[in-house]
């Protein structure tokens, strides 16, 4: 990796970060950390707490591996690559745990989910171990906006058409809709909705950009 | 050097595996301080939640001492025992035999009047359900009760943390006629009876062991509350109570639930 010093936001850079949040989105195209999308986005502050503890385990796995790339043995790396993962993740629930207290009981279970989250496996495999620790601190940064994104979004629409409130602030109760005869949908806070707000997603998504439209 | 010796790996793994005991050891020691004050500020939480009194976490460890006028440790014959009730851990407790046992008893005096908090532990569907169950001072009504749970089904089982699940508790009784006969959650609807409360539709099995905790735990202390108050016509209180009888309430208990 000794080519001439690139500048650290050059357009090859910074596509590492653009490039997940719509063309190569490690959800709605890659369907890649489906099961977590699925679990969390009943509504939005589980979704953005679990957005950020991922973004922190990403990056840093991500930097950790990329630093230690020369020195892995090829055929332990997935060995290796599991137990930074899973070293994070101990390390920020252990945190958690220690000064949000309330937080940390909130998201016990979800915690543990990142362990399992494949996107960050993927990037640590088909990134940090050839690239140096600044892009890959940049791909994990987009890896992880293009995770958070369409989790916010669908979580969003989960909880204000699932419950009504936003955050948990009652939105539609403000606006007087339940005296007009609105409804809350129950079924939106079911698993299986989850599913098909993501369908929508994808679909709107690809409407929008043509490129990831496969040619028959 | 050729990072793919066998030599190598093993020499990389060990190392790896050190740096990381090390790391995440000293990250659970250095926090463990920090956690258990936590852990126990919550408990003293939920047992003045478990008398109606509702406070944060660190309001409820300062006011703690204002409520709670009394920690009991008894036996399996109700006698007062030496030690520290609040720090009796329940989960080694209930491994124990039934005669070696611990049973602490919080009591509570709020307005003047005495109530008495019984700690709660049992099997959910996935894990450790507990709680606090507090009576007033006839021990038959129940004032209020509290539970949590390690990990039942999130929307199901886990709603047993929730006011609506928790709130029908109140002024329900455990006796009947003097006879202990503890409070059964139902699926299917509790209909007005002292003894039953609403369960939730697809948590019957968490439910269930909420019905198996108090049935449980409650019989425990029958001996104690005949001694404090001898007009009570407890049956039970009498007799020295044998793990197979509690097996046998048990199944007397599911059998009323399938009826």
């Amino acid at each position: 990796m000794s080519e001439k010093k690139e500048a650290l936001f050059s357009k090859k850079n910074l596509k590492l970060i653009k490039d997940p949040l719509d063309d190569n989105n490690p959800i709605t195209v890659q369907v890649l950390g489906i099961c977590s999308a699925l679990a969390i986005t009943v509504q939005l502050k589980p979704a953005v707490v679990m957005a950020l503890s991922t973004f922190f385990v990403m990056c840093t796995a991500n930097v950790v591996v990329s630093l230690m790339r020369n020195m892995i043995p090829s055929r332990i790396r997935i060995i290796i690559q599991l137990v930074v993962i899973a070293t994070l993740v101990i390390l920020v629930d252990q945190t958690l745990k220690a000064f949000v207290y309330d937080v940390s009981k909130e998201l016990s279970v979800f915690v543990g989910l990142i362990i399992t989250n494949c996107i960050i496996m993927g990037r640590l495999e088909a990134f940090a171990l050839a690239n140096t620790p600044w892009k890959s601190f940049m791909d994990g940064l987009g890896n992880s906006l293009g995770y958070a994104l369409p989790l916010i979004v669908v979580a969003f629409f989960r909880e204000l058409l699932g419950a009504g409130t936003l955050f948990g602030y009652p939105v539609l109760e403000r606006l007087g809709l339940y005296e007009l005869g609105y409804e809350n949908n129950g079924m939106m806070i079911l698993p299986p909705m989850a599913l098909v707000t993501c369908g929508v997603y994808i679909w709107i998504q690809r409407m929008r950009n043509k490129k990831l439209v496969e040619e028959n | 050097m050729d990072v793919n010796k066998n030599s190598y790996t093993i020499g990389f793994a060990t190392f790896m595996v050190i740096i990381v005991a090390a790391l995440l050891s000293s990250a659970a020691i250095g926090l463990k301080p920090l956690q258990s004050k936590n852990i126990e500020q919550e408990k003293k939480q939920n047992i003045l939640k478990s008398v109606g009194i509702e406070l944060s976490r660190e309001l409820a460890e300062k006011d703690y001492s204002i409520y709670i006028k009394e920690e009991l440790v008894l036996n399996h014959l109700g006698e007062i025992q030496e030690g520290s009730a609040f720090n009796i851990d329940l989960s080694k407790e209930l491994r124990k035999d039934i005669k070696e046992q611990s049973y602490p008893l919080y009591i509570a005096e709020i307005d003047g009047e005495e109530r008495y908090i019984i700690p709660l532990r049992g099997k959910g569907l996935w894990g450790p359900i507990w709680g606090f169950i507090s009576l007033e001072k006839d021990l038959n009504t129940v004032y209020a009760a509290v539970f949590d749970h390690k990990s039942e089904t999130p929307g199901l089982g886990a709603e047993i943390n929730r006011p609506f699940f928790q709130d029908p508790f109140t002024s329900k009784t455990i006796m009947e006629d003097g006879k202990f006969v503890s409070i059964i959650v139902q699926k299917g609807g509790a209909k007005g009876d002292i003894h039953k409360v609403d369960g939730i539709s697809g948590g019957t099995i968490t439910c269930d062991g909420v019905t198996n905790m108090i049935e449980e735990r409650l019989s425990k202390y029958l001996p104690y509350f005949k001694s404090i108050s001898p007009s009570m016509q407890v049956q039970e209180a009498l007799e020295i109570v044998t793990e197979d009888e509690i097996n046998d309430s048990i199944s007397n208990i599911n059998k009323r639930i399938i009826d």
